[in-house]
């Protein structure tokens, strides 16, 4: 069964359609990336997936234990405005937010979990320092701390390393590479082919025609291997 | 010891007890507010809100309405809040335009009742008053005393309860709604502890000076401190600080008490500015 299952998606903006009869499925442990211009629709998929728009046609559906409020988000780029007051262990614990339930406040395994993905984060060190003093790398990390606190099983990140040198972006797709050994369930919108190609077990390709394939099918299709 | 003297013959009087009482609720409950607003950008609704309310209060001074007059205030300021927040989709008008538009008419069509069908001697005395409070917080009846006491303890408890929430929802709205936060709920909610907070703090600074209270303690927090959970506490102990001081002031020196509590916000916020300056924060 499926984890996330997309059928006959459509989506639109009044009556601009960005999305057209879009189906897709990926499996538990699957790393989808997601491609195509500026303007093509990709994090409108993403924030469809994460029902933060609806769609005009057509379903998204998530099978094998994920439910739809248990989803990691990383977004494109916040517009937080510059001067927020917010410490990384805040940003990170607000991660637990679709554990409180119907409790008001954070409990002791919650804070505990959020410790723990500090330290293997590498964020222990800025437990206390402000996020808008951080660096573009420490705040991507910062957030990803977060979508994973939300989620076990699968993780949409959405452009995760624009803004960070060449570097950090690599330490960033090795880190993601780790997870997705670990069982995760990877949807990522990117622009980097070298490591898309490496990665990634399907791409999902907004081009003139919007092709869903697996990534070795895709390369040969494409007459890269 | 001749002020304490003085305070102390005041603070035998009901009236001045419950004006402190109420006064420092009030600030104490628009300081936790402005921190949302002032971080989500809202602080204009607040200022728009206001007029409403001073509109409202020209019906029921028209009407005759006066302990049963927050009846009335109460839910024209509450929709108004709603229809504010609320996110026109489709709306030829820009946010901010239509704040402005319904806030100068209804200052102008409030000032107009009252001056028409106003049937007090002294219209613009009235006028005044309800802009800037005047003495309003001193001549509550006890059943107003109540209201007050009740809905900004609320509010209080709204805000610390919901901490967790408002925190993820102020720096992410996106997030916290895909993981299943029901955040139009939480506008709703919102728009109502906005609309109540305004009504109350219209007898404390009058309508136009309330905009004051909502931004002044989040703002001069902001200056000193980094985390979220800082600027809250910071926020409600600056609101009581400027209320209690700007109260006491305008108890001795016989100023009006709204302006004076204002004053004393934009002393403390100027202070803590080049407090930050000498601390070289730069949180
Ligand atoms: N809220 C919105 N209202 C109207 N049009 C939008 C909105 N968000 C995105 N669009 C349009 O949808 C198209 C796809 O945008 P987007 O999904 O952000 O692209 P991508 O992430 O692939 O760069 C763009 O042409 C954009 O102008
Ligand atoms: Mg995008």
């Amino acid at each position: 069964m499926s984890v996330l299952k997309a059928e006959n998606l459509s989506v639109q903006f009044g009556n601009n359609r960005i999305i057209e009869k879009l189906s897709f499925a990926i499996d538990k442990g699957d790393y989808l990336c997601v491609i195509g211009e500026n303007g093509s629709g990709k994090t409108t998929l993403m924030k469809t997936i994460l029902g933060l728009l609806k769609p005009s046609e057509g379903t998204i559906e998530f099978g094998d234990g994920v439910k739809p409020n248990q989803i990691g988000y990383l977004p494109q780029s916040m517009n937080l405005q510059e001067d927020f007051p917010a410490t990384v262990e805040e940003v990170v614990q607000s991660g637990c937010l679709n554990r409180l339930k119907n409790k008001f406040f954070y409990d002791k395994e919650m804070k505990q979990a959020c410790k723990e993905m500090m330290e293997k984060l590498d964020l222990l060190p800025l437990a206390n320092a402000s996020y808008r003093t951080l660096s573009g790398g420490q705040r991507q990390r910062v957030l990803l701390a977060r979508a994973l606190l939300a989620s076990s099983e699968i993780l949409l990140l959405d452009e995760p390393v624009t803004g960070l040198d060449p570097e950090r972006a690599s330490e960033m797709y090795q880190l993601i590479h780790r997870l997705n050994q670990d069982g995760m369930t990877i949807v990522m919108i990117s622009h980097d082919v070298k490591e898309i190609y490496q990665y990634a077990t399907h791409i999902l390709d907004f081009g003139n025609k919007v092709t869903f394939q697996k990534t070795k099918d895709y390369l040969k299709e494409k007459g890269i291997v | 010891m001749s002020i304490l003297d003085t305070l102390s013959m005041y603070f035998q009087y009901p009236f001045i007890r419950y004006a402190f009482i109420v006064g420092i609720l009030i600030s104490l409950c628009s300081s936790l507010l402005g921190v949302v607003l002032v971080l989500k950008r809202f602080s204009y609704i607040g200022d728009g809100l206001s007029h409403v309310a001073f509109g409202a209060m020209a019906i029921a001074a028209v009407l005759h309405l006066t302990s049963g007059r927050l009846l009335l205030v109460l839910p024209i300021t509450v929709i108004a809040a709603i229809l504010l927040l609320r996110k026109g989709r489709n709306s030829k008008v820009s946010g901010d335009a239509k704040i402005a538009m319904i806030s100068v008419s209804s200052l102008a069509f409030g000032y107009l009742l009252m001056n028409v069908f106003g049937t007090s001697s002294n219209t613009s005395a009235d006028v005044c008053s309800t802009l800037f409070g005047a003495t309003s917080i001193l001549t509550l009846t006890s059943s107003e005393v109540w209201i007050c006491v009740i809905l900004s303890t609320l509010g209080i408890l709204l805000y610390i309860l919901y901490y967790n929430r408002i925190f993820a929802l102020t720096f992410d709205e996106d997030f916290a709604k895909a993981t299943g936060e029901n955040t139009e709920r939480y506008d709703l909610i919102v728009a109502i502890v906005i609309a109540v907070i305004i009504v109350l703090a219209m007898n404390l600074v009058g309508s136009l000076l309330i905009s004051a209270l909502v931004i002044f303690p989040a703002i001069t927090s902001m200056q000193l401190f980094k985390s979220f959970k800082q600027v809250s506490i910071a926020s409600a102990l600056f609101a009581i600080a400027t209320a209690t001081i700007g109260m006491l002031i305008a108890l001795v020196q016989g100023t009006p008490v709204g302006s004076t509590i204002v004053v004393m916000d934009v002393v403390v916020f100027v202070l803590m500015y080049c407090l930050s300056f000498v601390l070289r924060i730069h949180v």
